[in-house]
C-alpha cells in the first residue's frame, strides 16, 4: 500500500466531511449516529495505522512509506515516516477512539463536536508525516482552528478568553517560524525536509544592527523555530496559555491537547531544530537546559499550590515536558530515546489523568479539589485507576513514566551534571503534588453530603481506561518496544549531530 | 493597421457599446422596470467577455502606437475584474430591488466603470492610463452616492469625489513632470530614457507623485482615510463592488506603471512601496480591532490586504508580481463570498451591519456559518485555506528580494489581523443568543457564498489553475 500515509491522514478528514454534509438534525438519534460514525472512523484509522507498524523497518534510518507529488507554488506534497515520527502517528490514532468514547455523554452540538475532533485528528497526523516544510506548517497551524472551536464552544466559563489566548499565542509563535521556513527555502532552494536535513545552513557570525550573532543564520532560524515550538511544548516562561486552555477546554479537548498537541513542539525540535541547525542547537543548549530545569522545579511548585485539579495536571504537564526538552538537547542516545519515550508515555498518562478528572467532573460538575474527599468509599474502581495513573505520573518503576524520566536524566547527566541534579528534584516534587492531590480527593472519610450518592465508573468508562492502563504497564516493563523502533533513527541523528558540531565549541563558550 | 488596432480593443468597444445602447434603450422604454433585466444582461455580458478574453491566444499585442497593450497580464486582470463585477451584480440584484434602489443606471454605471478598469490595466501610455482611471473613478463616485435620499450615501459620494479628485490631480502632476523630464508619455519611451541615464530628481518627483495618486486608488496607508467612510456610507452592493473589481484593476495598473514605465529603476520605487505596504498592513490590522460595523471592518481589512499585495509589488521581481496577482485573485474571490453574506444580513427588514447581531448565528444556520468560518479564516491567512497560500506567496517573494524585515512585519501584522476575524467567529459560534437577525438569501447569494468558501478549501489542491496564468502574466510584465 503505497498511499498508506495519505489514507491514514485523510480518512478522518473524509469522515468529518461526510458527517458535516450528510448528517442532518440534532435529535438523540442523529447524535448517536454522529458518535458512532466518529468512533468507527477513528477506530478504522487506528487499525489501518497498524499496517504502518507492521510494514515499518526499524533498521532503515531513512524515510519510509514516502509519497511525493507536485503541488502548487513550487511546493511538494510529500509525506513519509522514520523511526522518530512513526510512533507519534500511532499515538495519535490510538488515542483518538478513546477520546471520542470519552465524550459519549456530551449532548450539545454533538455533530460539530465530532467533526472538530475528526478534523483535528487528520491534521495532527499530517504534522507527523509531512516531509515538506510548508505542508508541515499547514498541518501545524490548521490544527489551531478546530482546537480554537473546541475550547470556545464546548469549554467552561472563561472559555472565550482561553480560546483567544490559545489561538493568538500559538499563532504568533508560528508565523515567525513561517518566515524562517521561507528563509530556509531561499537559502537551500527546496522545501523538501529530507533534502534540508542534509543542507548546511551557514553558521558564520553575522552582524545585525550592531549585534554580533554567534552562529549566524543558524541561530536566527533556530530562534524562530524555537518561538513556535517552545510555545507549543510549552516551555517555561511561555507556558501560561496552557493552564487556561486546559482548565476551560472540555475533557476530551484537554486529553487531545495534553496527549498529542503538546507533542508537536517536541517533535518539531527533533525534526527541525536539532538536525537542521546543529551548531545553533549546541550554542543554545545551555539556555534550554536551564529553562527546562526551571520549568521542572517551578511548575512543580506551582502545581502544589493549585486548588483546581485540571490546572494542577496542566502544570504537571509543563514539568514533564521539561524533561523532554532537556533530553532532546542533551543530544545523546539516552537523552533522545528518553525524550521520545517520555512524550509517548506522557501521552498515555496525562490523557488518562484528564479523563480521571473528567469522570468525577461529569458527576459533580466541579474541579475544585476541596469539593472532594473520601471517594474511595464509594468509587473503589475509580480509586484504583486514579492511583495507578498518579503513580505513573510520579514515575514509579514499572510504569512508563519511570523509563522516560530515567532515560532523560541519564542523558542530561552526561552533558550537564548540575542541570541533572536540579531536574532530579522534580521527581520528588512530582511525588509531592501528585500524592497530595490523590490523598485529598480519594482518601479520608466521605463526609461531604454531595458525595454520598456518587456512583462508581460505568462499563464504558472502564473500557476507556483499559487500553491506557495496558499501554502504560507494557511500556513500563518492556520499554524496548519503543526504543527498538526509535533507536536506529536516533542513533543516525546523534551521529550526524556530533559530526556537525565542532568539537571545540564547548571550550570556546567556556572561555567567554 | 486601424483594423488590427480595433481588434485588440474589441472587448472594451463591445462593453462600451453595450452600456450606451442599453442606457438609451432603457431611457426611451421601460426605465426602472428594466433594472432587473439589465442587471442580468450585464452579468451575462461580463461573463461572456471574461470567457472571450480568458480563452484568447496568449500573445501580446500593442495597439494605437503603444497606447493600448493587450497581453497576458492585462488579460489576467481583466478576467478577474469582469468575474468579480459579474458576481457582485448577480448577488446585489435582490438587495437593490427590495431597498428601492432598483434603477436601471446601476448595472450600466458598473459596466462603464468596468470598461474604465479594462482600459486602465491595458494602458501603455500615461494618457490612456489617465483616461481609463477617470472613467472608472467618475463611475465610482456616482455609485457611492447611489442612494440619493440618504445623507450618508451622499456624504460618501462627495467625500470620495473630493479626495479622489485630489489624488487624480497628484497623479496628473506626476505625469506632467514625467513627461517634462522624459519627453514622452509612452511607457516604452519612459523606460528607454531611464535605461539611457540615471533617474533625475524631477523624474523621481513625478514617479513619487504618481505612486501617491495610485496609493489613493488602492486605499493604501497613508492615503486610506476615505475608505472606511465610503465603505460604510455606500449601499452595500456598491461597497461589495468597491472591495473587489476596482482594487484588482488599480493594483494591476500600479504594477503596470512601475514595471512598464519605471522597470529600469526598481531600486527607486521598491523602498517607497515597501513602506506603504508595511504601514497598510499594520494600520489595517490595528484600526479594524475597534470596529463594530462590519462594513467598516471590511474596509480596514481591505486596507490590510492591499498592504500584503503591495508587498509582492515591493519585491520588484517576477515572482513578486506573480504572487501579487494570485493574492488579488484570491482576495477578490474571498470578498465576493463575504459580501454575499453581508448583503443578506438584515434585522427587522432593514440591513444590519453590527457584528454583534451575529450572536450565536451558527446555531441558527450551521451551513452558512461554516462557510463564513472558512472565509474568515481564509481572510486571516490561516492554513489550510487559500488565503494562507496567497500570503505565503508574497512573503516568499519579499524574502527572496532580501526584504526579510518587511516579511517579518507582514507576519506579525497577520497575527494582529487574525484577532478581529476571530472575533466575528466568536460572535457566530460562542456568543450569547441574540434575536432578530435574518439572513434570507436568494439563490445567487447562496451559490456565491458557498462557491467562494469551497474554492478557499478545494483551491488548495491546484489553485484552480490560476497559477499558470499568473506566471505567464508576470513574465510578460517583468522583462
Amino acid at each position: 500500500m503505497e498511499n498508506l500515509l495519505s489514507i491514514i491522514t485523510f480518512l478522518p478528514l473524509v469522515a468529518a466531511a461526510i458527517l458535516a454534509l450528510f448528517l442532518k438534525g440534532d435529535d438523540p438519534a442523529a447524535q448517536a449516529n454522529a458518535k458512532w460514525l466518529a468512533l468507527i472512523a477513528t477506530t478504522v484509522t487506528f487499525l489501518v495505522s497498524l499496517f504502518l507498524l507492521s510494514g515499518f523497518d526499524p533498521a532503515d534510518t531513512g524515510f519510509q512509506f514516502v509519497e511525493e507529488r507536485d503541488w502548487i507554488m513550487g511546493l511538494k506534497y510529500k509525506v513519509g515516516v522514520d523511526g522518530i515520527s512513526v510512533l507519534f502517528v500511532l499515538l495519535t490514532t490510538f488515542l483518538m477512539p478513546i477520546t471520542i468514547l470519552s465524550c459519549w455523554e456530551v449532548s450539545a452540538r454533538v455533530k460539530e463536536y465530532m467533526v472538530a475532533f475528526l478534523v483535528l485528528e487528520g491534521l495532527m497526523i499530517g504534522v507527523f508525516v509531512a516531509l515538506d516544510l510548508v505542508l508541515f506548517y499547514l498541518f501545524f497551524e490548521a490544527g489551531l482552528i478546530p482546537m480554537f472551536l473546541i475550547i470556545g464552544i464546548w469549554g467552561g466559563k472563561e472559555r472565550i478568553y482561553a480560546a483567544f489566548k490559545f489561538f493568538l499565542y500559538t499563532f504568533l509563535g508560528s508565523v515567525l517560524m513561517l518566515v524562517a521556513m521561507i528563509a530556509m527555502y531561499v537559502d537551500a532552494g527546496t522545501t523538501d525536509i529530507p533534502a534540508l536535513l542534509n543542507h548546511q545552513f551557514s553558521s558564520e557570525t553575522l552582524n545585525l544592527f550592531g549585534f554580533h550573532i554567534v552562529g549566524g543564520m543558524q541561530t536566527l532560524l533556530w530562534l524562530a523555530f524555537f518561538a513556535s515550538f517552545a510555545v507549543k511544548m510549552p516551555m517555561w516562561p511561555v507556558h501560561t496559555w496552557l493552564p487556561d486552555a486546559h482548565v476551560q477546554a472540555p475533557t476530551a479537548g484537554s486529553v487531545v491537547l495534553a496527549a498529542i498537541l503538546l507533542k508537536m513542539g517536541g517533535y518539531g525540535f527533533l525534526r527541525f531544530s536539532l538536525p537542521m541547525f546543529p551548531i545553533a542547537s549546541d550554542l543554545l543548549a545551555g539556555l534550554i537546559f536551564w529553562m527546562s530545569a526551571i520549568a521542572i522545579v517551578y511548575t512543580s511548585l506551582v502545581a502544589l499550590a493549585q486548588s483546581d485539579m485540571k490546572k494542577l495536571i496542566a502544570y504537571s504537564s509543563v514539568a514533564h515536558m521539561g524533561y523532554v526538552t532537556m533530553g532532546i538537547f542533551a543530544a545523546n542516545q539516552q537523552g533522545l530515546d528518553g525524550a521520545i519515550f517520555q512524550m509517548l508515555s506522557h501521552g498515555f498518562i496525562s490523557g488518562a489523568l484528564f479523563l480521571c478528572v473528567g469522570v468525577i467532573y461529569d458527576r459533580m460538575h466541579t474541579r475544585e479539589i476541596d469539593a472532594y474527599g473520601g471517594l474511595v468509599n464509594r468509587m473503589p474502581a475509580y480509586a484504583l485507576i486514579f492511583m495507578f495513573f498518579t503513580m505513573a505520573n510520579v514515575g514509579l518503576p514499572g510504569t512508563s513514566g519511570f523509563v522516560g524520566e530515567f532515560l532523560t536524566l541519564m542523558g542530561i547527566f552526561q552533558v550537564n551534571t548540575w542541570v541533572a541534579a536540579v531536574a532530579a528534584t522534580g521527581v520528588i516534587l512530582s511525588a509531592a503534588y501528585a500524592l497530595w492531590l490523590y490523598r485529598r480527593v480519594v482518601f479520608g472519610d466521605l463526609i461531604k453530603e454531595s458525595l454520598k450518592t456518587i456512583s462508581d465508573m460505568s462499563a464504558r468508562e472502564k473500557a476507556i481506561f483499559a487500553p491506557l492502563v495496558a499501554m502504560t504497564l507494557l511500556l513500563g516493563v518492556y520499554p524496548s518496544l519503543v526504543t527498538d523502533v526509535t533507536g536506529p533513527s536516533v542513533a543516525a541523528l546523534v551521529t550526524e549531530y556530533q559530526a556537525a558540531v565542532p568539537a571545540d565549541t564547548g571550550v570556546q563558550l567556556a572561555s567567554h | 493597421m486601424i483594423s488590427a488596432d480595433f481588434s485588440a480593443i474589441l472587448p472594451e468597444v463591445v462593453l462600451v457599446l453595450y452600456a450606451m445602447a442599453a442606457l438609451l434603450g432603457a431611457v426611451y422604454t421601460g426605465k426602472d422596470e428594466l433594472a432587473g433585466t439589465l442587471t442580468w444582461a450585464t452579468v451575462a455580458v461580463f461573463t461572456g467577455l471574461a470567457a472571450w478574453i480568458g480563452l484568447s491566444a496568449p500573445d501580446a499585442v500593442t495597439a494605437f502606437g503603444g497606447m493600448f497593450v493587450d497581453d497576458p497580464f492585462a488579460r489576467f486582470a481583466k478576467v478577474t475584474v469582469l468575474l468579480g463585477a459579474a458576481a457582485v451584480l448577480a448577488m446585489s440584484a435582490d438587495y437593490m430591488a427590495r431597498r428601492g434602489l432598483a434603477r436601471f443606471e446601476f448595472p450600466l454605471v458598473v459596466a462603464l466603470a468596468v470598461a474604465g478598469m479594462m482600459i486602465m490595466v491595458s494602458a501603455g501610455d500615461l494618457m490612456s492610463l489617465y483616461m481609463g482611471l477617470e472613467l472608472q473613478s467618475l463611475s465610482l463616485y456616482i455609485l457611492a452616492a447611489f442612494r440619493r435620499e440618504s445623507v450618508k450615501s451622499t456624504e460618501a459620494g462627495l467625500k470620495y469625489f473630493v479626495l479622489g479628485s485630489l489624488s487624480s490631480g497628484l497623479l496628473l502632476y506626476g505625469a506632467s513632470l514625467t513627461y517634462g523630464f522624459t519627453g514622452t508619455t509612452l511607457f516604452a519611451g519612459i523606460i528607454e530614457t531611464i535605461q539611457g541615464g540615471h533617474v533625475s530628481v524631477g523624474l523621481l518627483f513625478g514617479l513619487v507623485l504618481m505612486i501617491t495618486g495610485l496609493a489613493f486608488k488602492v486605499s493604501a496607508v497613508p492615503f486610506h482615510m476615505w475608505t472606511p467612510d465610503v465603505y460604510e456610507g455606500s449601499p452595500t452592493p456598491v461597497t461589495a463592488f468597491f472591495a473587489t473589481a476596482p482594487k484588482m484593476a488599480a493594483m494591476a495598473l500600479f504594477a503596470r506603471l512601475v514595471f512598464d514605465a519605471f522597470g529600469a529603476a526598481v531600486a527607486d520605487w521598491s523602498q517607497v512601496i515597501a513602506v506603504i505596504a508595511a504601514l497598510s498592513m499594520f494600520v489595517g490590522a490595528i484600526a479594524a480591532i475597534g470596529q463594530r460595523n462590519i462594513k467598516r471592518l471590511m474596509a480596514y481589512s481591505s486596507i490590510a490586504h492591499m498592504g500584503f499585495a503591495l508587498m509582492g509589488l515591493a519585491a520588484g521581481t517576477e515572482a513578486g508580481v506573480k504572487a501579487m496577482l494570485i493574492y488579488m485573485a484570491v482576495y477578490v474571490a474571498m470578498n465576493v463570498g463575504t459580501f454575499a453574506f453581508i448583503l443578506s444580513m438584515e434585522k427587522d427588514g432593514a440591513p444590519a451591519t453590527d457584528i454583534d447581531t451575529l450572536n450565536l448565528y451558527a446555531r441558527k444556520e450551521p451551513i452558512k456559518a461554516l462557510a463564513m468560518l472558512v472565509l474568515l479564516f481564509s481572510l486571516a491567512g490561516v492554513p489550510p485555506m487559500l488565503g494562507f497560500f496567497a500570503k505565503y506567496g508574497v512573503l516568499l517573494a519579499a524574502v527572496n528580494a532580501d526584504m526579510v524585515l518587511l516579511a517579518v512585519a507582514g507576519a506579525v501584522a497577520s497575527v494582529i489581523g487574525a484577532f478581529y476575524y476571530l472575533r466575528i467567529v466568536y460572535y457566530m459560534y460562542f456568543g450569547t443568543e441574540a434575536e432578530g437577525l435574518e439572513t434570507r438569501m436568494v439563490p445567487a447569494q447562496w451559490i456565491l457564498l458557498m462557491a467562494s468558501a469551497i474554492v478557499m478549501v478545494a483551491g488548495v489542491v491546484n489553485l484552480l489553475g490560476i497559477e499558470g496564468a499568473a506566471a505567464l502574466a508576470a513574465e510578460v510584465l517583468v522583462r
